[in-house]
Formats: C-alpha cells, sequence, structure tokens
C-alpha cells in the first residue's frame, strides 16, 4: 500500500522508498494473501470502501435525525437499518454501529483508549489527534477539561459521559440540534454537523459562528 | 456461551494481564460498575488476534461506572459516568453489589 505514504518524508528510508511501517503492512499484506486468508482484491476494496466515507456522511445522517423525529428513534434503536435507508449499508460484520444521543441534560464524548477505534464505516479515518496518546488518556479521565481545550465548556447542568469503544461496538455521537436553527433545511444543517461534534468534543456549529460576535 | 448478567447487575472488573492481546484496559481493572446492557456475543478477540478460531463467543457488556469512582480527584460532576464495552469473562459479581 506504497501509496498510503507517498509525499511523506520519512527517517530511515530504505532505498524503496518507504519506511518502516509501510514495509511492515505490506510485509502483512503479502502474508494475508499468500496464506489465502484475504485477496489482494478483497483489501483494496476494503481500504476503497473506507476511503469513500467521509464526516460528510455522517453529518446528513445527523441532520435527518434533526429533521424526522421518527429517523431518529430509528437511528438510536436500530441504527444499521436506519443508515441503510439513507444509502449507507453497512457490512454484516463487526464492529457494530451504536448511536448516543447529546441531550441538554447529557453530553457524551468518544474515545478509544486501546488504539484508534472509530466509526470509520461512517465518517472514513479518524483524525490524526484522536489517535494520539494525549488524546487517548485524557479524553477519558478528564473529558471536561478536554472539550475546553476544544473550545465547548460544559456547564454543571450537563451530565457527561465517556464512552471507551474498547471492543466490538463503534459510538457515533448525535450531536444537539443547534439554536436559531428552526427554518433550516435538511442540507443547510447538515453543513453545521462537524466531525469533531460527531465524536464528541465539540457541539455542531451555530449558524450564527459565521457572523463575527454572532 | 450464555450471558451470565443482565442491565442492572453490578459486577466488578477482574484484574489481569495475560500474555498476547486483550481488551480490558488497565485502568478499569478492578472497578465496580453497572451493567447498561448486553451488546451482543462476539468471538473472543484474545483467541482471534493469534490466529485462533474466537471460541467459545462471549457475551459483550456495556458497563458504566462513576467517573468519581475511576479516577482519584477526577475534575467534573459526582454523577459524570464512563461507559465502556467489556467482555464477560473479564468480569465477576460484585461482593456487595455497593457501587462507589
Amino acid at each position: 500500500m506504497t501509496e498510503l505514504h507517498e509525499g511523506h518524508s520519512h527517517p530511515g528510508m530504505e532505498e524503496d522508498g518507504l519506511g518502516y511501517y509501510a514495509r511492515r503492512a505490506q510485509a502483512i499484506e503479502t502474508l494475508l494473501v499468500s496464506k489465502g486468508v484475504c485477496t489482494g482484491d478483497e483489501i483494496r476494496q476494503e481500504m476503497e470502501f473506507t476511503a469513500s466515507r467521509s464526516p460528510a456522511d455522517g453529518a446528513r445522517v445527523v441532520a435527518r435525525a434533526w429533521v424526522d423525529p421518527d429517523y431518529k428513534a430509528r437511528l438510536l434503536a436500530e441504527p444499521a437499518a436506519a443508515l441503510a435507508e439513507l444509502g449507507y449499508p453497512l457490512p454484516d460484520t463487526t464492529p457494530q454501529l451504536a448511536v448516543v444521543e447529546n441531550t441538554p441534560e447529557a453530553h457524551h464524548l468518544v474515545v478509544c483508549t486501546l488504539c484508534s477505534c472509530y466509526p470509520r464505516m461512517l465518517l472514513g479515518p479518524p483524525p490524526d489527534w484522536y489517535k494520539s496518546l494525549a488524546y487517548r488518556s485524557r479524553a477519558v479521565s478528564d473529558p471536561r477539561g478536554v472539550m475546553r481545550e476544544f473550545g465547548l465548556e460544559v456547564g454543571d447542568d450537563v451530565a457527561v459521559t465517556v464512552l471507551d469503544s474498547t471492543a466490538d461496538l463503534r459510538y457515533l455521537v448525535l450531536p444537539r440540534r443547534p439554536a436559531g436553527t428552526e427554518g433550516m433545511e435538511e442540507a443547510e444543517l447538515a453543513r453545521l454537523v462537524t466531525r469533531d461534534s460527531m465524536i464528541g468534543v465539540t457541539e455542531a456549529r451555530s449558524p450564527a459562528v459565521a457572523t463575527p460576535g454572532g | 456461551m450464555m450471558p451470565r448478567f443482565a442491565a442492572g447487575d453490578v459486577v466488578s472488573v477482574k484484574r489481569g494481564s495475560p500474555p498476547g492481546h486483550f481488551r480490558t484496559p488497565a485502568y478499569i481493572q478492578g472497578k465496580t460498575g453497572r451493567v447498561a446492557a448486553l451488546c451482543g456475543v462476539f468471538p473472543n478477540p484474545e483467541s482471534l488476534a493469534h490466529g485462533g478460531d474466537g471460541l467459545p463467543e462471549q457475551p459483550l457488556y456495556r458497563v458504566e461506572f462513576a467517573q468519581s469512582h475511576v479516577w482519584d480527584g477526577y475534575r467534573g460532576r459526582a454523577d459524570d459516568k464512563l461507559l465502556i464495552d467489556i467482555y464477560q469473562h473479564w468480569l465477576e459479581p460484585a461482593g456487595d453489589g455497593e457501587v462507589t
């Protein structure tokens, strides 16, 4: 998978231009194929699937949930079926997707303390900071402090719940619909839904933010 | 494998550092929480990670802990929570049913 590292420069690169981790990934891929665990085509298809998803896909789902209470109920109860309705069929394998809703009383944020588990099947690859040791260790022990650094002050009137996705589920946060968006259409609303708000470290963007001082 | 616990049960996380791969972070080992939900039954990742068949499959629970119980000097509300997914073989019934 040499394309992953194109354009980067890595100390200690070998003559073939690959860094340590690229060489390692290539060796693992070669072994998987030669031992018949999977085919090279299957690996390529999986990479293409993940790369085809982005936060814009999650934003579409969130915006639909904001405008359609019945859809929101289905999304929380049966996420796979609800995503399929919008044209996002999920692979019928683990990990599975779960959705948690932020409310005026309860705020959720997601971390994977062990590695970098993330709802890639809907949002694509995670941001680098999500994989950092600093986020992984601090988000779980001082979530309010971490959110403050992201610019979100969660008041004492809101309970904070951290979700550590250690196993076979991946969590998508359904952020709160911002105030002042009552008349907005679904596509406009989707533009307010940021990647970070679906991890839970921020809220969705306010429509007033575009106006300085607003 | 049949689920041994149900939502509402008070459970403690076993301590351990078995060789190889496991999904129960050190910070939660020895802590006591409450089962929030049974998430399903899944092949055991500790076996899968080393080429095993993942059997017997393990029930997976979403377990809720009070942050003030998990972290000394936790900065937040007393009812702030941690939800973490833990496989059944890492859980045991809590002795006196008390969640601190």
